[in-house]
């Protein structure tokens, strides 16, 4: 007998191209069988009107912990991502100490088997401290768990280093994910342009962002390695992954909802809310990475979620913190961003929420982030006009720093399933 | 600490604009943020407001009563010797008890934040906050925590509102007009406060406006805020009515924006042989301090084109004006 039966709704699964009203079984923590009539089980959950789709994949998120518990903690991040709807989320290593040996990522892991909530995937810096300088312990790492490699905050400056990072993870067949942004051009607190001039904040320029991707396509191209590029924000990224991807690079690439969703005119009030790295750009940057998601350059979508403390995000626009809260509320956020507006259709967006970024991490053969029998039951699902009120206040997670509050949003999670276990209902 | 409904001007009833339909302007903001929020009437007000203060100047008991028994407090989070004092001076000839704040030595020091330093000392019940910040937005930020009424008095490389409406008045009393008038903003225009409320205020008002630097200092895309942008005094100084000549901020510089001092001041400094090539008639101005031999020489500095020290004198009924305005505020 099945322990759980999803019965009647859409069911999504990219991998397998499926799209039709299906029943999903998990038996034994895995996916039993996928189509009309399931069988018998101890539960059922009727999800008429709603998608049924592989569990909701987040590669960039900052749980704060440890160092920052009083913003975020990997139970509270966990907590945040089940209510989002995500199974799986990659927790960053920018911590303080930051996650770059053995030792601190086995701490991720007991700590997120301690939450038993969404599955927390650690990954480890790149270079010791992230100072940019000598390579981490990346073999010994990816040996107690960590998936992903990332000096996230900044990029790795030194060519050197960073070509050297690339033979280590293609060696380790891991994910190596880049911050692209040129430190050197990193001397302002938003996008450079009108708005920063007539607000009187230095600007960071949207080629800051271009230099060190060109740069490191001609590393890839050299070192055969898969690269990740984090938090896309500009249309000139967009068009220089989709050139080295018809070049047949093993490369993939993120964005985040609110470079699909806001542009630096949020900035003009100077509420440090919309202040994050990379930061808004303009209408014409939001409309590029929109046509890249649904013509799948952009092939993954991803929150960067970035919890800060109340009184860091009052401080004056300049000194406060970059970051900003969305997990909890990101599928109706890329919703309002993609479906709405027409750029793609629900596959395609689940493809790049949960297939998608499953196989940034793990290659293409992987069963993570699809319904295949036998697959680890990780499923979410989804209201598709759940026509809700973004109530920040009510949020699990530990800080606030959203400007979403009061945004009426098309979709949200409404069950969270990891491992067979329903982790999140609405 | 609610404010009473604007009361009458200090000035006499002036005849209403021309145009049938024409209201009496009525002031209404409690604070001052910058030029960006203002209206091009909104300017006009502060502007005739302070013609009618600079008469108090030239009494014998230089003082009116119009803030007696309110509090100014002076918050001065960065250094500044002239716009401080001439705020203090318009205060304390508007009657107003101040009290100064600087950041040297003080809780700031300490690590306090500019919001709780700010209503730690707002809970002493004060009226009037003057801000000088180096943080750009910091007076808007505090204007939505606090209820006392703001006056930027210049926040980062934002805006500097009451220096760019003391250049303005000094323009209209020298020149009769601002409308039509090409005025010229040299230097370092990116990190300009004062240049940024110049070229709104000046633009509001109907002044063609053109900024000059190289391109280390004047972004591109300043020219979003409707002036013209040149990287030559010696093509638009034939020209222009207005040369505003901005001081190098050597203290503010990280890294180097331009070769040399030398180079820079051959490039775009103010000497009597450029002046030669100007209209008989320009107004040269200089917000101060003045790097004597960079910006200008001192011969034009001293010379009978400069109007330097009058915009300090126009500065005071400004700035009276505008503690005026603000008290009166409503909203």
């Amino acid at each position: 007998m099945n322990d759980l039966l999803i019965q009647n709704g859409r069911v999504i699964d990219p991998a397998n191209g499926r799209d039709e009203v299906a029943d999903v079984a998990i038996a034994r923590g895995k996916i039993a069988r996928v189509g009309k009539g399931g069988g018998a089980a101890k539960e059922t959950i009727d999800a008429r009107g709603r998608i049924v789709c592989p569990g909701l994949i987040d590669l960039h998120v900052h749980c704060r912990e440890p160092g920052h518990e009083e913003e975020e903690t990997i139970a509270s991040a966990a907590a945040a991502a089940v209510a989002g709807g995500f199974t799986t989320i990659v927790a960053m290593p920018n911590t303080h100490p930051p996650i770059d040996d053995e030792t601190a990522v086995q701490y991720v892991l007991q700590r997120a088997a301690r939450a038993n909530l969404a599955r927390v995937l650690p990954a480890g810096c790149i270079t010791k401290a992230r100072e940019g300088k000598e390579l981490a312990e990346m073999g010994l790492m990816t040996e107690a768990g960590a998936v992903a490699f990332t000096d996230d905050g900044d990029g790795v400056a030194s060519t050197s280093v960073m070509q050297r990072a690339l033979q280590y993870t293609k060696m380790l067949g891991v994910c190596l994910m880049q911050h692209c942004q040129d430190g050197d051009l990193m001397t302002g607190v938003m996008n450079s342009g009108a708005v920063a001039v007539r607000l009187g904040l230095g600007g960071i320029a949207g080629s800051g962002e271009q230099i060190m991707l060109r740069r490191d396509l001609e590393l890839v191209e050299r070192t055969g390695a898969r690269y990740h590029v984090m938090h896309v924000s500009t249309a000139g990224s967009v068009e220089l992954i989709r050139q080295a991807k018809s070049a047949g690079l093993p490369v993939t690439a993120e964005a985040a909802p609110h470079h699909l969703l806001l542009t630096d005119a949020a900035c003009m009030g100077y509420d440090p809310n919309y202040k994050m790295n990379p930061p808004l750009r303009t209408a014409a940057d939001v409309e590029a990475l929109r046509r890249g998601v649904a013509d799948g350059t952009i092939d993954c979508l991803a929150t960067d979620h970035a919890p800060h403390s109340k009184e860091e995000k009052e401080l004056e626009f300049g000194l406060a913190p970059f970051g900003i809260l969305s997990l909890e509320c990101a599928p109706g956020l890329y919703a309002k961003a993609l479906i709405e507006t027409g750029a793609c259709d629900w596959p395609r967006l689940i493809a790049a929420m949960s297939t998608n970024p499953a196989r940034a991490l793990r290659g293409a053969d992987t069963t993570l982030g699809t319904l295949a029998v036998g697959a680890e039951a990780d499923v979410t699902i989804l209201d598709p006009s759940a026509g809700w009120t973004v109530r920040v206040d009510r949020f699990v997670s530990r800080s606030r720093n959203c400007p979403y509050d009061g945004w009426k949003l098309p979709a949200r999670a409404v069950a969270t399933i990891v491992g067979g276990a329903i982790k999140y209902r609405l | 600490m609610a404010k009473k409904a604007s009361s009458s001007s200090p000035r006499k009833a002036e005849p209403p604009p021309a145009g049938a339909d024409a209201k009496p302007f009525v002031w209404r903001r409690k604070d001052l943020l910058g030029l960006d929020e203002l209206s091009a009437e909104e300017i006009v007000h502060i502007l005739d407001t302070a013609e009618s203060f600079k008469e108090v100047s030239t009494r014998s008991i230089k003082k009116v009563p119009a803030l007696r028994g309110k509090v100014v407090a002076l918050m001065f989070f960065e250094d500044s010797t002239r716009t401080r004092m001439s705020f203090e001076l318009a205060a304390s000839r508007l009657s107003a008890d101040t009290i100064l704040f600087t950041a040297k030595g003080s809780s700031v020091a300490k690590g306090e934040t500019t919001l709780d330093t700010v209503r730690n000392i707002e809970a002493m019940g004060v009226d009037i906050f003057v801000v000088r910040h180096g943080q750009s937005g910091s007076p808007h930020m505090l204007a939505r925590q606090v209820r006392a009424s703001i006056v930027n008095a210049g926040d980062g490389q934002h805006e500097h509102p009451t220096q760019a409406l003391l250049d303005i008045f000094t323009i209209r009393q020298k020149l009769s007009r601002v409308a039509g008038l090409k005025v010229a903003i040299v230097g370092d225009i990116a990190h300009s406060r004062v240049a940024r409320s110049n070229i709104l205020g000046l633009r509001k008002l109907g002044a063609e406006v053109v900024v000059v630097g190289p391109p280390t200092l004047v972004p591109s895309a300043i020219t979003a805020m409707g002036c013209s942008v040149s990287h030559s005094l010696d093509d638009v100084l034939a020209e222009v009515d207005v040369v505003n000549m901005l001081r190098i901020q050597f203290e503010r510089f990280s890294s180097s924006l331009f070769p040399s001092v030398r180079e820079y001041h051959n490039l775009y400094g103010l000497t009597a042989a450029r002046l030669a090539r100007a209209k008989k008639d320009l107004l040269v101005m200089h917000p101060g301090p003045i790097n004597r031999g960079v910006e200008l020489t001192s011969e034009v500095a001293d010379g009978p084109n400069s109007c330097i020290l009058q915009q300090v004198t126009n500065g005071l009924a400004v700035r009276m004006a505008v503690l005026y305005l603000v008290s009166q505020g409503s909203e």
